[in-house]
């Protein structure tokens, strides 16, 4: 009798990830397995023929420009968080200074990447100030390379690198810092040996929520990148739309998620580790 | 055998504003005071002077002052504590203690005033640089880093090589007797040995001047026994100058060399543990140390030492100032309640300058080593007196709720003192 109403409460969530997750992962695994068919779509024969596709050494390249982009864009994006969310942890106007993070959000994502090509473009806001100052002699050409979509990706994580790091920051007992430097460390020493291990959980966050979505980014290269700047996500978009080789797109795609999983699974080992350090306080 | 460091120490080492009372205090008390070293020889306290292995530094706070916005903090604080002292900062919750401390410690600045450290100015230097250690209230310890790790922490700063650490650690693990503990990660060890572990962290880049922030606070009062004991013989055997925080008077009285007694940002009375309790300079320091009677008297005459009073409650009594008080003023008499005799009878052949009054027992509460007596006089005031019980059959007949009483004691142990401290 528990049991059955048990299952009644929980029915809605089945529903929603059977519907929502389950089977759409169980289509793309299950057309990775397929034939492509000839104008798109799959025809229903067994084939490891998308996975051989994979070993093309074009795709590698790419794969392995999506990896550095992703990496480049999560260290510059952690670096630049770090101490944005420690001055908001020992603000006195912290409030203000959480809704200024999330304000940009009220605004649609892609009008803020645009925003950011008027910022680069060669006419652009950038272009005209140091041209204005003198600092160069004619229009740089920033956009359309992989710097450009690295900024534009650090941009658009930050916010989801600083609440993490801002939730640990908060957490943390400050007065183990006084102790480190009533020790003899510097403020430096201090931070290093002492802050970031106990920070830790909100660091590998912070790191997973930039790194994961960055790795199957498709609208910011796609808008302010060029040739070096090919991602998975592009190339997926365009085994879907162009090539039409659906086996190779869901295959691609599933190497992403293995990865994200991949992240997830190291985000709770060290949470675990972390839990087995310092959790239990008084 | 008894080396009076309290005579010379006392007037140097007080809030500007209460060098006249304390001064005066001294002198008042001078008398009593040699009765008292007859009765002080073979303190703890004072066997550790002999020990001549004194290698902490001299700490002189000099007219500092520190305020958090409009809020005073530390008021004119003046105080200097000797080499291998240890010297308590005794006074309620909010009253400046930590502030004073962090400022030694270099967490704080003060407003106005200098802070030297063997005639070294310390203000400049910042906390990772000075040869000052603090045990914090709230332990603070590393909790990634495992006992062993914790106490290694300043070691490792300094880059020194695994095998120094791993014996120096082990010898402090010896000292604060943690052992067995070392691998154990802070979250699985029990509140004193955290202590222990925060002590030996502190201890071991053998600091001039340990400062200790309330260390006990947070554990049990048998533990905190214990572990008072256990640091009184660490100091003795590192011979550091220990500045110790309490609002705690049994912990300040027990362990000190002397104490300095604050309120509301001033340190209003410095001095030997027996002072402290024996001579407090004002009406705040007798009522927060110890137990004790205190009432508004006038001074109605002075005949050379003897002066007479009419207190409050109870009526004309006679006390003992070597400095005598102007006739005609409101002062604070205030009697210990262990220095009132108590007896059913009426006591007979009492020496002369005795204060004896008839009262009512109101309340008795028996507490193995002593009773307390509560006795209400005809005037309504309730007077405390307690008796020890070091002599059962001698004690007399039972004292019972409600008995008839006459309590007695003699002109040199009431006090006279200023009205209030620390707030004007
Ligand atoms: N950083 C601070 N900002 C504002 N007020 C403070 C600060 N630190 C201490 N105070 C105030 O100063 C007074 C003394 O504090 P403290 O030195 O901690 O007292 P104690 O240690 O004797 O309990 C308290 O009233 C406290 O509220
Ligand atoms: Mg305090």
């Amino acid at each position: 009798m528990r049991n059955r109403s048990g299952g009644l409460y929980t029915a809605p969530v089945t529903v929603w990830i059977t519907v929502f997750f389950v089977v759409p992962l169980a289509i793309v695994v299950l057309y990775s397995f397929l034939e492509k068919g000839l104008y798109g779509g799959v025809r229903y024969r067994f084939s490891l023929d998308a996975y051989r596709a994979l070993a093309n050494p074009l795709i590698i390249r790419v794969a392995w420009t999506t990896f550095r982009i992703a990496l480049v864009s999560t260290i510059g994006t952690v670096l630049l968080a770090l101490p944005a969310a420690y001055y908001i942890a020992r603000s006195s106007r912290r409030t203000m200074l959480l809704v200024l993070i999330i304000v940009p959000f009220w605004t649609n994502f892609l009008i803020r990447v645009y925003a950011w090509m008027a910022i680069l473009g060669t006419n652009g806001f950038l272009n005209s100030i140091l041209l204005s100052l003198g600092i160069i002699g004619e229009p740089v050409r920033f956009l359309y390379n992989q710097w450009a979509v690295i900024v534009v990706l650090i941009y658009t994580s930050l916010p989801f690198a600083i609440l993490p790091l801002y939730a640990s920051i908060e957490k943390f007992d400050f007065t183990l810092i006084e102790a480190a430097r009533d020790l003899g460390a510097s403020r430096f020493a201090a931070i290093v040996r002492i802050m970031i291990p106990n920070i830790r959980a909100g660091i590998v966050t912070a790191i997973l929520f930039t790194f994961i979505p960055n790795f199957g980014e498709y609208a910011v290269p796609q808008l302010v990148g060029g040739r070096d700047s090919f991602m998975i996500g592009n190339v997926i978009a365009r085994e879907l739309t162009v090539t039409r080789n659906w086996p190779l797109a869901a295959a691609m795609a599933l190497i992403i998620t293995v990865i994200t999983a991949g992240g997830m699974v190291v985000y709770s080992a060290a949470n675990r580790t972390r839990g087995r350090g310092s959790g239990r306080r008084v | 055998m008894y080396q009076t460091p309290a005579i010379a120490g006392s007037p140097v080492l007080t809030v500007r504003k209460n060098v006249l009372t304390v001064r005066r205090n001294v002198l008042t008390h001078q008398r009593k005071r040699d009765i008292l070293v007859d009765v002080a020889p073979g303190r703890p306290n004072t066997r550790r002077r002999q020990s001549g292995k004194l290698k902490g530094s001299e700490v002189r706070i000099d007219g500092v002052d520190k305020a958090f916005g409009e809020f005073p903090a530390l008021i004119d604080v003046s105080l200097t504590v000797k080499k291998g002292e240890f010297f308590s900062l005794l006074g309620p919750s909010g009253c400046g203690k930590t502030t004073l401390l962090r400022i030694i410690a270099g967490f704080e600045t003060p407003d106005v005033g200098s802070v030297l450290i063997d005639d070294v100015d310390i203000l400049p230097i910042p906390p990772n640089r000075r040869h000052v250690n603090t045990v914090f209230q709230s332990y603070a310890l590393f909790p990634h880093l495992s006992v062993f790790e914790n106490i290694a922490f300043p070691l490792r700063l300094r880059g020194l090589g695994e095998k120094v650490v791993t014996q120096r650690v082990e010898s402090y693990i010896e000292l604060v007797r943690l052992h067995g503990q070392a691998r154990k990660m802070p979250s699985q060890i029990s509140g004193g040995q955290k202590q222990r572990v925060a002590i030996a962290r502190a201890l071991i880049n053998e600091p001039d001047v340990l400062l200790l922030d309330e260390p006990l606070s947070a554990l049990d009062a048998k533990l905190r026994q214990q572990l008072l004991i256990e640091l009184d013989t660490i100091h003795d055997s590192v011979g550091v100058t220990f500045i110790y925080v309490t609002h705690d008077q049994q912990e300040a009285l027990s362990v000190s060399d002397r104490v300095a007694v604050m309120n509301l940002g001033r340190v209003l009375q410095i001095g030997a543990p027996f002072e402290i309790y024996e001579q407090p300079a004002d009406e705040f320091v007798a009522n927060f140390i110890g137990d004790t009677n205190i009432q508004p008297a006038v001074v109605t005459s002075v005949e050379g030492e003897l002066s007479r009073l009419d207190a409050e409650g109870l009526g004309p009594v006679v006390v003992t100032c070597d400095v005598p008080p102007e006739p005609g003023h409101t002062v604070r008499h205030t009697i210990r309640p262990e220095k009132i005799r108590i007896s059913k009878k009426r006591p007979e052949g009492l020496a002369p300058n005795t204060n004896i009054l008839q009262g009512l027992v109101d309340e008795r509460i028996y507490s193995g080593f002593q009773s307390k007596f509560f006795v209400e006089l005809p005037s309504g005031y309730v007077i405390k007196a307690f008796q020890q019980h070091a002599r059962f059959l001698d004690d007399g007949p039972e004292i019972e709720w409600k008995d008839p009483v006459w309590v007695w004691w003699n002109a040199n142990d009431g006090y006279v003192v200023t009205p209030r401290g620390g707030d004007e």
